[in-house]
């Protein structure tokens, strides 16, 4: 019992990595109907980006309490920039193009950004300054630790600021206005291509935070964390209902779980035929089940038009 | 029709061109009473393991300049080797490339490759031309019962390490129940199948095989089923650069287990990832300490000053080339057909052991020392296995 | 460009022929026999980009676990040419099943097209970035599986890779060992280039009929617009899974004969970025044009031996030390590449003559 609601937690937690993740995916295929690919790159430059200003900042005698949240807008900063960068030159040009050319654009700049980041940081794996507290504490035999705690209440957080933004804001309003209809938005005095960016550079943002987040958690930072994270992630949001913000909650949150306890139980149900060997996979086969049955996630409305 | 003829005849012979400049710019001049030697060093020198294939590099180039100080003779001619480098980028295919780019470069031995995926490829087409290949890292038990009589290695293989691995673990550590975990890499899961069989013929019990893989940071849901069948020791078939980050969610986790690794614990690169977790861990290394070995130490205190510090299996690379030369020496010939007899039957002191090969080229004995990491360093607890000095 | 006669073309193909068929022996002497076998390499992916073609180029069916169906052709014969079997099956097969390449290689195809149609099915819904996704997933899974399927039964042997696989023989000859024919000797690298030179010509021969096909034409249809498609009476189900069937083919076949010129296969071959290595190959030549498809898969499969050629070198000489890695520079390079003929070029390098006429008449009307 103790093994399994520890499970629990280790699938919250990781559910919650990909829920912060996700809500990025989310807010952009929200309002352009696009899969920014790129997305997980993101994350791993913000990652990185955060680990640089942390080092530099320690190796200057400024105080962790100080350190840490200046170098988390430092990666914000940055990562808001690049947002916006990648939305100007890789998609903007190509918003009446084919489906297909956004797209492929994504892919490359995904492998452009992976290789970029090793050619400034390196190949080697970046260990994260122990800064922030690492207390464990014991739940009902299980252990959760102060990082984690914050991971899972920061997704929380952010989720509900997102829903404020989105249903309680002029730029909310603008928006939703722009994802229903572009053109009459446009009509409507809405300044699009305004929008867009913001939108992107609001996605990023939550990319760096994320990136901060996991490599406080797991000690680590290397260029090529974002990739498998970033599909994970996507996963997550068309499981919860891609477009939508609870959902990618929701689909992060389960995902986590999901892996976490296929991987803990697999070998128990398949009387050891299949193990944690096979952890990746059910991501991966949660994804076709959902596309396959139910195109549209498990929140998600209206989706099977816009695929 | 004909103009795009022309475009793509010209575009061929354009890149053909190219490359010609770039190989006649090779072509060195060899005075007559010199005797030029080429060896072949192959690892990946770009890619993810990079570091380790510099380090081999390093190695065998060290080698070859103390040859080349030493005036090696054959044939009454005065030695000079030369070490051609290339890099197979740890991928299969381009490991067969680069092995035919060494033979047209009429090497007369090859040390490589690193990994056993590239290895295994590679060694047909060493063994087609007759040139003899020795891999200072490959523990694939595959790469020397393909039926070459070209293969040799220098490292024990996965058989011999995981044996002594297992055995530790279950005589010498106590270890009753034990956890495996693997990366599901020809390396990782190599290893930690052999070790899975000495450790139950040990008389212990494996009560979980868990898996994860060589990109994974997230271990929690895998030490969590492990933590679930109350294991007393968990070995991880795998790397530094998942073995750290696993030390780590071990002791986050309060798995309170005795980890063990493979050489792939061995690193500095464990050391950085896992932190205060690095304590306690058990790894081993084939071979004897440097330490102990006659020259061991001032091949370290060299290489350190020359290069960097040792990643991996720089020692092994070095002991590769010198016992080819040694090989060479004894046949009086650098052809590989005159010299590879001798080098079957060679005994010879290298660094790292006494280097002596079985039937199949691989290290007879092939001795394992196991290191704990205690209070920031690795100290040496046993060498087990016959091939020791002395 | 100015169109030759009838006679000046044929003359022109017989040149073309045969610089090709010397083309090994050129290389062989003035580059050396590495050369030949990264040409041997090229072609494979040439045939891959073809295959990979009729399912993004002909059909608009984003695939990005294309390199699954050459894994899938690959183990087909690896594990029909090679005493592997033996260890799953000792009792059945004590020597391994070691069958004729020529009697895999139909049934590789064939094994490759019926996963072709496992993914096609259940993904028959789904467009663009979605599809791209499963397909992507489809990929990895594939790949897992080869790499863990040693255990409970060792059917792939993991990931240590099956070694020892049997050579290509043709006619009695063995293709692994030189060969003397009509006065001349032919290494196992040239005796390769010439049966993956026939292989690549039958791929391109098959391509070019299906393009000028109906089954062609109504590909194109689906690709331009699906619904328009289905209106005017065009399968668009049956036409979407043969797709998938017919590039699975084509991937299969030449995950065999990949098998027979390694004599090893292990998972690591068949990563996702050999996916999108191949995707690169179809996008930067110019999807749907079999010239395009050739010239990209070339120039991809080439460009990383003439960048290490070059781009070290260059570096050490002028700062002694090698600062950018050619691999990452490779890397950026085809990133960069993707974005930039998405932008400038998007009919690709090489654009077919109906591709560049609807991006020309998209131009009039916007």
């Amino acid at each position: 019992m103790e093994i399994f609601f520890q499970q629990l937690i280790n699938g919250l937690v990781q559910g919650s990595v990909y829920a912060l993740v996700a809500l990025g995916y989310t807010m952009v295929y929200g309002i352009l109907g696009l899969i920014n690919f790129a997305h997980g790159e993101v994350v791993m430059i913000g990652a990185m980006l955060a680990l640089s200003a942390l080092n530099a900042l320690i190796g200057w005698d400024v105080s962790p309490l100080l350190a840490l949240p200046f170098s988390l807008v430092f990666a914000m900063a940055g990562c808001m920039a690049l947002g916006y960068g990648i939305e100007r030159i890789a998609y903007r040009p190509l918003r009446h193009a084919p489906r297909l050319a956004p797209l492929i654009t994504a892919i490359g700049l995904s492998i452009v950004l992976q290789n970029l980041a090793m050619m400034i940081w390196g190949r080697e794996y970046h260990s994260f300054p122990p800064l922030i507290s690492n207390q464990s504490h014991h739940i009902g035999g299980a252990i959760i630790n102060d990082i984690q705690i914050i991971i899972i209440i920061m997704a929380l957080a952010i989720m509900s600021g997102l829903m404020i933004v989105v249903h309680r804001t002029r730029l909310g309003r603008a928006m939703r206005a722009v994802a229903e209809n572009q053109h009459a938005a446009q009509l409507m005095g809405v300044d699009i291509n305004r929008v867009i960016s913001i939108t992107f550079m609001l996605g990023s943002a939550l990319a760096a935070i994320a990136g901060l987040m996991v490599s406080a958690n797991y000690g680590l930072a290397h260029y090529y964390m974002g990739f498998m994270l970033g599909l994970k992630a996507f996963t997550a949001a068309v499981l919860g209902g891609i477009g939508n913000l609870r959902g990618a909650m929701l689909g992060g949150l389960l995902l986590g779980l999901i892996e976490s306890l296929g991987a803990g139980y697999i070998g128990d149900l398949t009387g050891g035929f299949m193990g944690s060997n096979y952890q990746d996979v059910l991501a991966f086969f949660v994804l076709i089940a959902v596309l396959v049955f139910r195109p549209s996630g498990l929140l998600g409305e209206r989706l099977a038009e816009r695929a | 029709m004909s103009f795009r003829t022309v475009q793509s005849l010209f575009f061929i012979s354009m890149t053909l061109a190219l490359v010609a400049c770039d190989k006649s710019s090779e072509k060195q001049e060899v005075a007559s009473n010199e005797l030029l030697v080429r060896i072949g060093a192959v690892a990946p020198l770009t890619g993810p393991q990079a570091h380790l294939g510099k380090d081999n590099e390093n190695g065998a180039r060290m080698a070859i300049e103390d040859a080349n100080a030493k005036g090696i003779m054959i044939g009454g001619k005065k030695v000079r080797f030369e070490l051609i480098s290339e890099d197979d980028q740890a991928d299969p295919k381009t490991a067969t490339i680069v092995a035919q780019k060494l033979v047209d470069s009429k090497v007369s031995g090859v040390i490589g490759h690193l990994n056993s995926g590239t290895t295994i490829p590679a060694a047909r087409i060493y063994n087609d031309n007759g040139i003899a290949q020795i891999s200072p890292s490959a523990t694939a038990v595959a790469y020397t019962s393909q039926g070459y009589k070209t293969a040799f290695r220098v490292m024990a293989n996965d058989a011999q390490q995981g044996l002594v691995l297992g055995q530790y673990a279950a005589t010498r550590l106590g270890g009753k129940k034990i956890a495996v975990i693997d990366d599901r890499t020809a390396y990782g899961q190599g290893l930690a199948d052999e070790f899975v069989k000495a450790a139950e013929a040990a008389g212990a019990q494996i009560v979980a095989h868990e898996y994860t893989s060589d990109k994974a940071v997230d271990f929690t849901a895998v030490l969590t089923a492990v933590k679930g069948k109350h294991p007393d020791l968990l070995f991880y078939g795998g790397m530094d650069a998942q073995g750290g980050p696993m030390a780590r969610q071990i002791k986050a986790l309060a798995l309170n287990v005795k980890f063990m690794m493979g050489d792939g614990g061995y690193t500095p690169e464990f050391i950085k990832l896992a932190g205060e977790a690095a304590e306690g861990t058990y790894a081993s290394l084939p071979g004897v300490p440097l330490d102990k070995m006659p020259g061991g130490k001032a091949f370290s205190e060299r290489f350190v000053a020359k290069y960097q510090p040792i990643q991996l299996y720089a020692p092994y690379s070095y002991d590769a080339v010198n016992v080819m030369i040694a090989a060479m020496q004894k046949a009086d010939s650098a052809d590989p057909a005159q010299y590879m007899p001798a080098l079957a039957n060679i005994s010879h002191d290298g660094i790292t052991a006494r280097i002596q090969f079985d039937a199949k080229g691989d290290l007879k004995g092939g001795a394992v020392t196991l290191y704990q990491f205690q209070q920031g360093t690795w100290q040496a607890l046993e060498t087990v296995g016959a091939g020791t000095a002395n | 460009m100015t169109r030759g006669s009838r006679q000046q073309q044929k003359l022109m193909f017989w040149l073309m022929l045969g610089a090709v068929l010397l083309l090994p022996f050129l290389t062989d002497a003035v580059l050396g026999r590495g050369w030949v076998r990264i040409l041997d390499f090229a072609m494979l992916y040439i045939m891959l980009a073809l295959g990979l073609n009729i399912v993004v180029g002909y059909a608009g069916l984003l695939d990005l676990g294309y390199i699954a169906f050459f894994a899938v052709g690959a183990y087909c014969y690896a594990l029909a040419g090679s005493p592997h079997l033996a260890l799953a099956f000792p009792a059945v097969l004590p020597e391994g099943l070691h069958l004729s390449f020529w009697l895999v290689l139909p049934l590789a195809a064939l094994v490759a097209g019926g996963f072709g149609v496992l993914l096609g099915a259940p993904t028959l819904r789904l467009r663009g970035d979605y599809l791209a996704i499963v397909t992507l997933g489809f990929g990895e899974i594939i790949r897992i599986f080869v790499n863990n399927l040693n255990a409970p039964v060792n059917l792939t042997n993991g990931p240590q890779g099956i070694s020892r696989i049997d050579p290509v023989e043709l006619a009695g000859m063995s293709l692994n060992t030189e060969q003397q024919l009509f006065g001349l000797t032919l290494p196992s690298v040239h005796l390769y280039f010439y049966l993956f030179l026939a292989f690549t010509a039958a791929v391109i021969f098959v391509s070019h009929r299906l393009e000028k096909s109906r089954i062609g034409r109504a590909w194109m249809a689906i690709r331009e617009d699906e619904i328009a498609a289905s209106a005017m009476g065009i399968d668009t189900r049956n036409l979407k899974l043969l797709a998938f069937a017919m590039g699975a083919m084509f991937g299969g076949v030449s995950g065999a004969l990949f098998a027979g010129f390694q004599s090893f296969v292990s998972p690591e071959s068949f990563s996702l970025m050999e996916s999108i290595m191949v995707l690169c190959m179809v996008v930067l030549g110019g999807m749907g044009n079999i010239r395009g498809v050739i010239l990209g898969g070339l120039i991809l499969a080439l460009l990383p031996e003439i960048l290490r050629h070059s781009i070290v070198p260059l570096q050490q000489s002028l700062f002694g030390k090698t600062i950018i890695d050619p691999e990452a520079l490779r890397m950026v390079l085809f990133g960069t590449a993707l974005i930039a003929v998405m932008l400038y070029r998007p009919a690709g390098l090489w654009p077919s003559r109906v591709r560049r006429r609807e991006l020309e008449s998209d131009e009039v009307a916007s």
